[in-house]
């Protein structure tokens, strides 16, 4: 198809500031419903524009704390919000509690922010499969800054590298000592650190430690992550830790970061989805077609190993028109 | 309308409206709806009428569950059934928990309110009717 089709009513509500078809857009994602195709096409040019923070760190550090804050702090300054907050899902019943909106505190006639609870549904990672999706409806819709909350993270959940532009790693006094900073993963992701609750005593040390892994450690594309105290119960320190978002949203314009970012990232996202298409397709061959079938029957009886198996589906795969 | 895939999980909006401080039953139900396999955004204590509306509309719940043990439950729920109607969410079921005279149970259902549990309710009655409530007429 050359000619982009043309736009699903949906797609025109949302753009028009349309809440109730933006709140059913984002439950047809999350679902997978045929009906987000279409928006989902329609709207991918208009998105792109927001800024997207990603604030992540173990359960109970207060990230929900910070981000009401944060919201509230932004729609002083003006600037229109959407929020994404994930909580897990059960692996046992399938079901979550998702209990960020508890801490959120907004006046309820303010029409600059959305905020919508995501359930993580099975997925790793610390973001649910869709999250991606629907912070690009948000962005669409005219969100200026998009806030995605993720999942109490453990250290490796670090999902939200791939979705924020910039990614806020919040973390409280007592964690651990100076070597848990050293570790792989978490402290890898962090472009600006949030020292929470830094009323209770030990945050100095916190932010110590976290400054020092920051000066010490090279720099990644040439930015250093900066470390912000906060404190919701104070509250104190979140214009601090806004002006260091904007401080590092500034440096990707500045050095052509965003673009990079974006591309190594839509690259990612495009392999993704051909690979599970091509996945379920296989799957289904493997067993529907005669000829494949006979493969999995071979390595089924040991006369074929199963590496030998994956070359040959490959094979017959890249030759196909 | 299209109808939702089977596979879906029922979204459920808990809220405490008003001003009394007991949540332990709202936290009880909420536990119980997301072992039936429910995603259950829970609002907590302290809720405005408009607040839980602007919630359930924002959250695109398939349902409501208010719990209430301050004895405002008449000057409450009926905001919150007229906000629903007014904003878009008039499909939404709205169901209701807490202390509630028999008397007034009867004319907020006339009102509106789906559904009314009062102490000693089980459980299971509460998923079950819940889920026929979310689901709609089959």
């Amino acid at each position: 198809m050359t000619r982009a089709p043309r736009e699903p009513a949906a797609a025109r509500a949302i753009v028009r500031g349309d809440r109730r078809a933006l709140a059913r857009a984002i439950t047809s994602v999350e679902n997978g419903d045929a009906a987000a195709d279409p928006i989902l096409r329609s709207l991918y040019a208009r998105a792109g524009r927001a800024r997207v923070v990603g604030l992540t760190g173990p359960l109970g550090v207060g990230k929900s704390s910070v981000l009401s804050l944060l919201v509230a702090h932004l729609r002083e300054r003006g600037l229109s919000v959407g929020v994404v907050a994930v909580d897990p899902s059960s692996p046992f019943s399938g079901g979550s509690v998702l209990g960020d909106r508890v801490r959120f505190d907004r006046a309820p006639e303010d029409e600059g922010v959305f905020f919508r609870s995501m359930a993580s549904r099975g997925a790793a990672g610390g973001v649910a499969v869709t999250t991606r999706e629907v912070v690009r409806l948000l962005d669409a819709a005219g969100f200026e800054v998009v806030i995605v909350e993720t999942v109490g993270s453990g250290q490796v959940d670090i999902a939200i590298r791939d979705i924020a532009t910039t990614r806020v790693v919040v973390l409280v006094p007592h964690l651990g000592d100076d070597v848990q900073t050293l570790k792989a993963g978490l402290f890898e992701i962090a472009d600006v650190f949030c020292v929470n609750k830094s009323d209770l005593p030990g945050a100095e040390l916190a932010e110590k430690d976290l400054s020092e892994l920051a000066s010490f450690s090279p720099p990644r594309n040439g930015w250093r992550p900066s470390v912000v105290r906060t404190s919701a119960v104070t509250p104190a320190g979140i214009p601090e830790l806004w002006r260091a978002i904007e401080a590092h949203e500034k440096f990707l314009d500045d050095t052509d970061g965003r673009g990079a970012m974006e591309r190594r990232r839509l690259a990612q996202e495009i392999v993704g989805r051909a690979r599970d298409r091509i996945s379920a397709d296989l799957t289904d061959r493997l067993e529907s077609d005669p000829e494949l079938r006979g493969l999995l029957d071979r390595v089924a009886a040991r006369t074929l190993d199963p590496r030998s198996a994956a070359d040959r589906l490959v094979r017959d795969l890249l030759r196909e028109p | 309308m299209v109808r939702k895939a089977k596979a879906a999980p029922i979204r459920v909006l808990i809220a405490k409206p008003g001003l009394d401080g007991h949540d332990r039953g709202a936290k009880v139900v909420a536990r119980a709806l997301r072992d039936a396999g429910m995603e259950v955004i829970y609002a907590g204590l302290r809720q405005t009428p408009e607040e839980i509306v602007r919630a359930a509309l924002e959250e695109d719940v398939d349902l409501v569950g208010l719990s209430i043990l301050s004895g405002a439950h008449m000057a409450l729920f009926p905001r919150v059934l007229r906000l629903l109607r007014t904003q878009g969410g008039a499909a939404i079921p709205v169901f209701a928990g807490g202390i509630i005279p028999d008397e007034d149970a009867r004319r907020l259902k006339r009102l509106g309110i789906r559904a009314i549990f009062g102490p000693g309710t089980s459980l299971d009655e509460i998923v079950q009717t819940a889920t026929k409530l979310a689901r709609g007429p089959a």
